[in-house]
């Protein structure tokens, strides 16, 4: 039987403008999740009921751990934020479908934006070939030292030109016209939606990762959908962001109400 | 003391133990079954299922609220010949009851199903008139005594099973809904579904839920239902299945003490995906506790 566990937590501390990383110990998941894979946290706080689905940013098969970063972004996120190193925490994983890498593609665009770089960091991990990395932030980016470590063409972009070009991920392939076999994207939903159309006109493949509000995280409650439409279906259909996804074919998600 | 005896009868079907599963939280009990032994359960109440495939509400579908979240949904699922296709023989393969929560926007949607479902192996079906979060049928059935009347009383004539009425708390006076619904031959009676709710993103200025508003569970409304479950319990006859906001075995006597002779665990399978089995295991502990040899005699048992 699948359960919660309890993870101890060796680091929690604050990375930037309200994101915080977290490294957890569970040997159980670091073993099996595969890349763009999440995790549900438990807050273990009696008034907030629901865990929070986050993202694993690296999975440290030879330390037993998972390292995330995340966004503290309302009351759960704030709570995570007052655990301490030597806490634990429940946790259960990993979950979702996450990006498909295949061995013959050689060539990889990889565009993150804002607190959907972390996940992209494992992916870069695994790609084989030339990988360009392009990342849009509001204002502080994130590691960014970190790709170029892994071998990989770091471009950045921020909303006030702190750093790299002033602008978006859009601007910043508008400028470099990057070409590659296949992109991979996590971010907003608007920036992946821009992504999506971006790449159908250059007919590269894109698989992005969505986010979505989510109760159960298991694939029963359907309360994280992603509106799709395979190739040959007739009809759209609402997908579980949970399980079908995180990370879809951006060709197949209906972007536009 | 020995083996408490935690059996209950529900309009003649005997289940093992008074915990279930609130319809829509717990989906036919596939991704459950990794977690919970699905042959400890009492019953499983289904997701709800329609003539044709639904496709739900528009995200978001979930926001949390202090104690509690709403949901819209929107009773998404495929609808009734796949559900007697696919889930039925899963469920079929564990000792435990199977509810088949029934959806429709008609009255002829509803008979539909449950002409369907009389054909099917399940033990009973549960007549959901009380969703919120659809525009047309669900709650507008459940909330006027004259509909509740007329839905109930068509769906009788297609059912084979037992039939319970899960009943909508957006009312003044549910006692007189429960009434109505006895009155038109309901077996039982399931209650609460949802309160009708609403979060505000200030931010944004928009409500959170892509549909606007959606319907209130957990903790926050357990008081609200309990008060409900004792109201029909000294209104009607048939037998009660409480729910709202249970998270443990606590809570769940709680409503087995102001009238309910089954409970049903809903939000609390997010918080926790084996809350069923803890319920359980509360619900034991108590009469350990208390010397307790049958959970029937407790039931409405107030000093």
């Amino acid at each position: 039987m699948k359960h919660i566990r309890e993870a101890d937590i060796l680091k929690n501390q604050p990375i930037a403008t309200d994101l915080w990383e977290m490294v957890v110990e569970a040997k159980d998941i670091a073993d099996t999740a595969t890349v763009g894979q999440f995790v549900n946290l438990y807050i273990g706080k009696g008034e907030l009921l629901l865990p929070r689905p986050i993202s694993i940013c690296e999975i440290l098969k030879e330390k037993n751990s998972l390292r995330f970063i995340y966004g503290v972004v309302g009351k759960g996120t704030k709570e995570l934020t007052h655990k301490a190193v030597g806490e634990k925490i429940q946790i259960l994983g990993p979950i979702g479908t996450g990006f498909q890498i295949k061995e013959e593609i050689q060539d990889h665009i990889v565009i993150g934006g804002g607190i959907g770089t972390p996940p992209l960091l494992e992916l870069v991990k695994n790609l084989q070939g030339n990988v360009s990395v392009y990342l849009g932030f509001r204002s502080e980016p994130i590691l960014i030292e970190e790709f170029e470590q892994l071998g990989a063409k770091v471009y950045v972009a921020t909303d006030d030109g702190s750093a790299g070009i002033k602008g978006t991920v859009i601007h910043l392939l508008q400028k470099h016209t990057p070409t590659a076999q296949m992109i991979y994207a996590c971010g907003p939903k608007a920036m992946l939606a821009a992504l999506a159309q971006w790449a159908a006109q250059k007919e590269i493949p894109i698989q992005v990762s969505m986010e979505e509000r989510m109760a159960c995280g298991i694939g029963a409650c359907v309360g994280c959908t992603c509106k799709t439409q395979k190739q040959g279906e007739e009809d759209w259909q609402h997908l579980k962001v949970c399980k079908d996804g995180p990370v879809f074919w951006g060709n197949e998600v209906i972007w536009y109400e | 003391m020995n083996n408490p005896t935690l059996k209950i009868q529900i309009a003649g079907v005997e289940l093992k133990n008074p915990v279930m599963t609130a319809s829509g939280t717990f989906g036919s009990g596939k991704e459950y079954s990794e977690f919970v032994d699905l042959n400890k359960l009492g019953a499983v109440i289904v997701k709800g299922v329609s003539s044709t495939a639904w496709k739900g509400n528009p995200s978001p579908r979930i926001a949390e609220t202090y104690g509690g979240m709403l949901n819209a949904v929107g009773l998404q699922n495929p609808g009734v010949d796949v559900f007697i296709k696919e889930d039925i023989p899963f469920l079929r393969q564990y000792d435990t009851k199977i509810i088949v929560n029934v959806s429709g926007k008609t009255i002829q949607e509803y008979c539909e199903v449950a002409e369907k479902l009389s054909h099917a192996d399940v033990d009973l079906v549960e007549l959901n008139i009380s969703c919120p979060n659809v525009k047309e049928g669900g709650i507008t059935f459940g909330t006027n005594t004259a509909m509740v009347e007329q839905v109930v009383k068509e769906v009788k004539r297609y059912c084979k099973q037992p039939l319970i009425v899960k009943l909508s708390p957006n009312v003044t006076d549910i006692t007189e809904i429960a009434k109505a619904a006895v009155s038109a031959g309901a077996d039982a009676l399931s209650l609460i579904n949802t309160l009708l709710g609403m979060a505000i993103d200030i931010h944004k200025r928009k409500p959170i839920l892509g549909n606007g508003m959606g319907g209130l569970s957990g903790p926050a409304i357990k008081p609200v239902a309990v008060r409900m479950v004792y109201q029909v319990a000294k209104a009607v006859e048939v037998p009660l299945i409480g729910m709202g906001g249970i998270m443990n075995g606590e809570d769940a006597i709680e409503f087995i003490l102001a009238g309910a002779t089954g409970v049903a665990v809903g939000t609390a399978n997010f918080t926790n995906p084996t809350a069923t089995i803890d319920v359980l295991q509360g619900i034991e502990n108590y009469m350990q506790r208390y010397g307790i040899g049958d959970i029937n005699t407790i039931r409405g048992n107030l000093r």
